[in-house]
């Protein structure tokens, strides 16, 4: 490690506060970071800014998606000597001028980070606390009825109930074969390390061959969830299902779209379902709009399906399937979508209905391309799912998803 | 072996004389990953030039290049070291003949002697007089436990063998890890490391490029091509064509003896340049006629 030196003027200190700047954006900029950032700078010299920019970067930035932020954090920062001034002006409301379009929301983000306002800041207001005590011993005819209600009818009683019932569901999931090993017991692969260590302790003496096996893991799943009008209530709930199964083994990627497709997946990281799901509703600005399922699915395919999509992902897709455009152009995406994915099982409430037949364009369109196609409207349907994610097989492991007890 | 460069021009002009065309920031990055003694991530889209810097690297400074391509399901065994097990059998037969005793051999058994070493051992052997480069290739095609094998060999040059001991390097090697972003590499790894997006080239680089890696490509057809590729890459297509692509494509139209661009020829190639059946469908025809039509009347104009 090259010692650190102090050069003339405030250089390591104006870095260690852009770091900070970052962090607060909401980059993950360690100190460790930032005085690898003033290693490098003393080592590239200062001559050029287009330099330091890129020295900056390649120290401070880990991954593409941050580029943005961090060059606009950049460029305000180590261009203009009158910076509080002007991120002051980017804060105050604009009270006069209406018509003035709000600043982008990166710049407000990156604003609040420059220059926070003092005392009043917004706290996220917590979870409305639970009015009743929850009674655990509910009747069977009370569950039984609850386990057939329809999330959309429910009070909000029965709601919160029903998903107490649900962080009850006995999880499993399909356990898939990786490529790596673990001992075993009983023979299999001969694991010659283990054999030929025992053999040195003996030695040389072949007491009993060692064993490994394939260790196996959960399938990854991928949710995509319509949060247009007539779907939310039931895209709530699965969401809520998504962060139940996040939380107990799987790793769960998650997506909402109604106009347009948002990655939920750090948004459902929170350890409290309400909290998690609460802050998905708040930052999706489409909820309960419109639906425009075949652009949606297009930029799935497009721009993330190879990034979440290894490892033998299953997908799980909730929409009514009501889509007003092109027929082709959607069977195309899901084509994509199923052909990219190991499995996919659309959940449609429009199954409900029990005479339902699949008269839509858009639903004729995409059941061709679907591995299975199930109601979501009740905690019985979303216990058949569960059934189905556990696979064929005997499930090795089964947990139970208690949120409370994590 | 070479001296490393002393500054950001001299790593440009380098590289440059090696026939790698970097941009300032890519030079800067390299540059700096050499004199701090950092690895190197390379993220991108493929067939961006990411392996190929390394192996530019290696020739540059005259060092030995040592590549680990990932794969899932690559462990210890595939990527640092492996205990040769037949030799081991054999010397416990052997000792058996000649009474060697308990403890010597449990001694003997784990020595370096039979250690089969595997590319992330060999680059850090402490008896290298030179540190080689080492390419570890796609990292994101092995799966997330593999990355923890390498944070001890990315931060500190070194690796653990439980029944040996430690082995460190005696000076470091030059690191080159590339990804194509399948998936999210863990920030362990990248915070190890110093991080660099690989971006496809401008019209002007990649004109640069392909006269240094085809060379006797004429002129006009260089410029018709590079115009074409770029043009290509602001259609929204699954796959968008990279610099390799361009310098194949490249070398596939003059194999075809084609001094510009037509219509018929692009057709009959694109092949080449595109390898989705989606994307080609949809630059077959009209589109790419379109496209050659404006790369013709950019020229003349």
């Amino acid at each position: 490690m090259l010692p650190l030196q102090q050069g003339p003027g405030h250089l390591a200190e104006n870095v260690m506060h852009f770091g900070r700047v970052l962090r607060s954006a909401g980059m993950p900029v360690g100190s460790d970071r930032v005085l690898l950032a003033l290693q490098a700078l003393q080592v590239a010299g200062l001559e050029r800014r287009s330099d330091f920019h890129a020295v900056l970067s390649a120290c401070l930035l880990d991954r593409i998606e941050h580029r943005e932020l961090f060059d606009q954090a950049f460029e305000l920062f180590w261009r203009d000597p009158d910076l509080q001034g002007r991120m002051r002006a980017l804060l105050l409301p604009r009270i006069e001028a209406k018509d003035v379009q709000p600043p982008v929301p990166e710049n407000r983000r990156l604003g609040e980070a420059l220059f926070p306002p003092r005392g009043e800041r917004e706290e996220p207001k917590p979870p409305e606390p639970d009015e009743f005590e929850f009674d655990a011993t509910l009747t069977f005819s009370e569950r039984e009825r609850l386990q057939k209600a329809d999330f959309e009818t429910m009070s909000a009683d029965e709601w919160r109930q029903a998903q107490r019932l649900l962080a009850q569901l006995r999880l499993a999931f399909e356990p898939i074969l990786t490529r790596r090993s673990r001992r075993a017991n009983h023979p299999g692969h001969a694991d010659w390390r283990a054999t030929l260590q025992a053999m040195a302790r003996h030695g040389g003496e072949l007491w009993s061959l060692r064993w490994r096996k394939r260790r196996s893991q959960p399938a990854p799943l991928v949710v995509l969830a319509d949060i247009s009008g007539s779907m939310s209530r039931y895209s709530r709930m699965l969401l809520h299902f998504a962060h139940l199964l996040g939380h107990a083994d799987a790793r769960v990627e998650s997506f909402v779209f109604g106009t347009r497709l948002t990655r939920t997946t750090r948004l459902l990281k929170s350890r409290d379902p309400d909290v998690a799901v609460a802050e998905v509703v708040r930052t999706v600005q489409d909820w309960s709009g419109g639906t425009r399922i075949t652009e949606c699915l297009h930029e799935f395919n497009q721009r993330w399906a190879r990034r979440v999509l290894s490892g033998n992902a299953t997908v799980l897709l909730i929409t009514d399937g009501l889509e007003a455009g092109d027929a082709s152009a959607l069977a195309f995406e899901m084509e994509r979508l199923h052909k990219s994915c190991r499995r996919l099982i659309w959940l449609n409430p429009l199954l409900r209905f029990s005479g339902f037949e699949p008269r839509a364009v858009g639903i004729r369109a995409m059941l061709p391309h679907v591995d299975r196609f199930m109601p979501a409207h009740n905690l019985q349907s979303l216990a058949e799912l569960v059934d189905v994610l556990a696979g064929p097989p005997t499930p090795q492991r089964v947990r139970t998803a208690d949120p409370s007890a994590a | 072996m070479s001296a490393l460069p002393k500054s950001i021009d001299d790593t440009a002009a380098r590289l440059l004389e090696h026939d790698y065309v970097a941009d300032r920031q890519l030079a800067t990055v390299v540059f700096l990953a050499l004199k701090l003694q950092r690895p190197l991530f390379l993220e991108g889209e493929p067939g961006t030039g990411k392996t190929e810097i390394a192996r530019t690297l290696a020739r540059m400074l005259d060092r030995e290049l040592i590549r680990l391509q990932c794969y899932e399901g690559l462990d210890l065994a595939g990527a640092a070291y492996e205990w040769n097990y037949g030799r081991q059998m054999m010397e416990i037969r052997l000792a058996e003949k000649e009474g060697i005793g308990r403890d010597a051999l449990a001694a003997e058994l784990f020595s370096e002697r039979f250690l089969n070493k595997r590319p992330l051992l060999q680059a850090i052997d402490p008896r290298r007089s030179t540190p080689p480069v080492l390419l570890i290739d796609e990292l994101d095609r092995a799966d997330e436990p593999f990355e923890a094998f390498l944070l001890e060999v990315l931060s500190d040059f070194q690796i653990t063998i439980p029944e040996l001991g430690t082995v460190k390097a005696a000076t470091p090697p030059i690191v080159v890890l590339t990804s194509n972003r399948t998936r999210e590499i863990h920030d362990a790894v990248k915070r190890r490391c110093l991080y660099h997006w690989v971006e496809f080239p401008n019209a002007a680089r990649e004109l640069q490029i392909l006269q240094r890696r085809v060379p006797g490509v004429g002129q006009e057809l260089a410029r018709q091509i590079v115009a074409f590729v770029q043009r290509l890459r602001e259609v929204e297509l699954y796959k968008l064509p990279g610099i390799a692509e361009t310098i194949e494509w490249t070398r596939a139209l003059m194999e075809l003896d084609a001094l510009v661009l037509d219509p018929q020829v692009v057709q009959d190639t694109l092949g080449v340049l595109l390898k989705y059946q989606d994307d080609i469908a949809r630059m077959q025809g009209s589109e790419a006629a379109r496209i050659i039509e404006h790369v013709r009347a950019s020229s003349q104009g």
